[in-house]
């Protein structure tokens, strides 16, 4: 468990974060073209509209992209190796993230996977995902 | 012949490179300024353009100038990461085309690597605070830029079927350049199977597909085609340029497997040269890993999408083969302080004017530098010419 992980969390990004504590993914749609929006912002950057709000997301997606790191750094120098991913989430939106539990030759491209709250820190918890038994 | 009436890169240098524990990086860039405008026959004086990017000082041109003893009409701190330089290049001919300035000194330096064995590194690896849009990155611990670039590889792989051992060739192709530059930092051959060897960074990249971490320093001088006429040199022509940036962290790039911003980068630079790819004599592709070449060649069009690996498969791009690429051992093998790009339209300018020795590319006239910044974020591609 790295040592401490500060995260500047700001008034785009607190309803997120509220969220994550709480154990909800939470994604921004935007009202006036119904896109979904990652990461939160205060205008959608399909349409430039202002009007966007907080939705729910399901959790679940696929892996986009993943690499397996062996050397890092700070904070996460203990944690190698460990598996860094881009998902897909079924909303549309993709999203960094690590991915935990095995077992890790079923980790590839496509996988489908779903969101798990981690406790990382004592102040931090963190969306990872995990692959879905199939 | 495109905007070859326009301007001219006139000169050219290095400062010392490699390792350079008792320089500053404001002594590197006094050097190569120096020898830039000794090598175009100019002086400080004429200077009255200073295009900077570095993470050195808050801004590094105020200070750099200052230093130097220059006070720029015209400043130019675009800082778009590796790709800075050829994008300075685009900046430095509409300015002259415009009739704002007619010398632009184009400058970098850094001391990455000294800064890191002296424990004072403030490298991109750091632990946060995470701010603004890091957030959402940062605390996942990926490795910047490296574990971007391995994401993309692995999606290229998935996309495309390309191979560990497609990587390995333009590693082992670039080094093979770099054994014929006496300033090359690494210049023992190295084989396919050295790459492919060497311990993983981050899947599927191994150590040898990651550029070096030096220091160094370098400068090129621009100028009017009329003030071109009276320096010391032939001009290389400014013949076409363009750049694009697309996303800043790697989750939002719109598609891993295809570096767009080089897409309309080098599509700007080619329609304004009124050239295509297959006119090149000699490129530089920026090469911080080696998928960034694979990316860079097909998203300029010397190859189609997803052939990238196969291109560069055989040695093709090594001395003697038919595509000749990264002629001075690249960031893989020569030198990469942090930022490369400059190094690019160095290599390039020497190769149009014959100066590089063994490893000149015989009867080259037509040269492509192309910088890539960030995390496949930024693209600045220059095309050059001579008489």
């Amino acid at each position: 468990m790295p040592a401490q992980i500060p995260i500047d969390s700001d008034s785009d990004s607190r309803m997120y974060w509220e969220g994550i504590a709480r154990g909800e993914l939470r994604i921004q749609r935007c009202d006036a073209c119904s896109r979904p929006v990652f990461y939160p912002r205060s205008i959608c950057p399909h349409c430039f509209s202002d009007q966007l709000s907080w939705i729910a997301a399901s959790g679940k997606g696929t892996i986009y992209a993943y690499t397996v790191i062996h050397q890092a750094f700070g904070a996460f120098a203990g944690d190698v190796p460990f598996v860094v991913a881009i998902v897909e989430l079924e909303e549309g939106v993709r999203m960094m993230t690590r991915i935990i539990g095995g077992p890790r030759e079923r980790v590839t491209i496509g996988a489908p996977v779903h969101v798990t709250f981690e406790s990382v820190t004592e102040d931090v918890t963190l969306p990872y995902f995990r692959l879905i038994e199939t | 012949m495109g905007s070859s009436s326009r301007a001219a890169i006139v000169g050219v240098a290095e400062s010392d490179l490699g390792y350079t524990p008792g320089k500053t990086v404001l002594q590197l860039q006094a050097q190569a300024a120096r020898a830039a405008l000794d090598d175009a026959g100019l002086q400080f004086a004429d200077v009255d353009a200073l295009f900077c990017a570095g993470n050195w000082a808050w801004s590094p041109n105020l200070m750099l100038a200052e230093y130097l003893g220059i006070r720029p009409n015209y400043t130019d701190a675009t800082n778009i990461g590796g790709s800075s330089f050829e994008a300075h290049i685009g900046h430095a001919v509409a300015g002259i085309d415009a009739g704002l300035f007619e010398v632009a000194l184009i400058a970098y330096g850094s001391t990455q690597r000294s800064d890191r064995s002296r424990g004072r590194g403030r490298g991109r690896d750091k632990s946060g605070p995470y701010r603004l849009t890091e957030q959402y990155e940062g605390p996942f611990g990926l490795p910047t830029p490296v574990g971007a670039y391995a994401l993309a590889a692995m999606r290229h792989m998935f996309e495309y079927g390309t191979t560990s051992e497609q990587l390995a060739e333009v590693a082992v192709a670039t080094r093979k350049w770099a054994t014929l530059n006496e300033k090359a930092m690494k210049r023992d051959p190295i084989t396919l199977d050295d790459v492919l060897n060497s311990r993983w960074i981050a899947e599927p990249l191994h150590l040898l597909d990651c550029c070096l971490v030096t220091d160094g320093g370098g400068a090129v001088v621009v100028t009017s085609a009329a003030r071109a006429a009276q320096t010391r040199k032939a001009p290389v022509w400014i013949l076409g340029h363009g750049e694009s940036h697309t996303h800043n962290s790697i989750a939002n790039m719109p598609d891993l497997a295809v570096h767009q911003a080089a897409v309309a980068s080098g599509r700007a630079a080619f329609a304004m040269a009124g050239l295509t790819p297959e006119q090149m004599d000699v490129v530089e592709i920026y090469d911080s890993f080696t998928i960034t070449v694979i990316l860079t060649l097909e998203a300029l069009g010397f190859c189609g999408r997803g052939e990238g690996g196969p291109f560069v498969s055989g040695q093709r791009s090594a001395p003697g083969g038919p595509f000749p690429m990264n002629t001075n051992g690249g960031g893989l093998s020569y030198c990469h302080p942090g930022m490369y790009g400059i190094f690019l339209l160095i290599e390039a300018t020497r190769q149009l004017r014959g100066e590089c020795g063994p490893r000149q590319v015989e009867g080259a006239r037509l040269a492509l530098a192309h910088g890539t910044g960030g995390v496949l974020s930024s693209a600045a591609t220059v095309i050059l010419g001579k008489d």
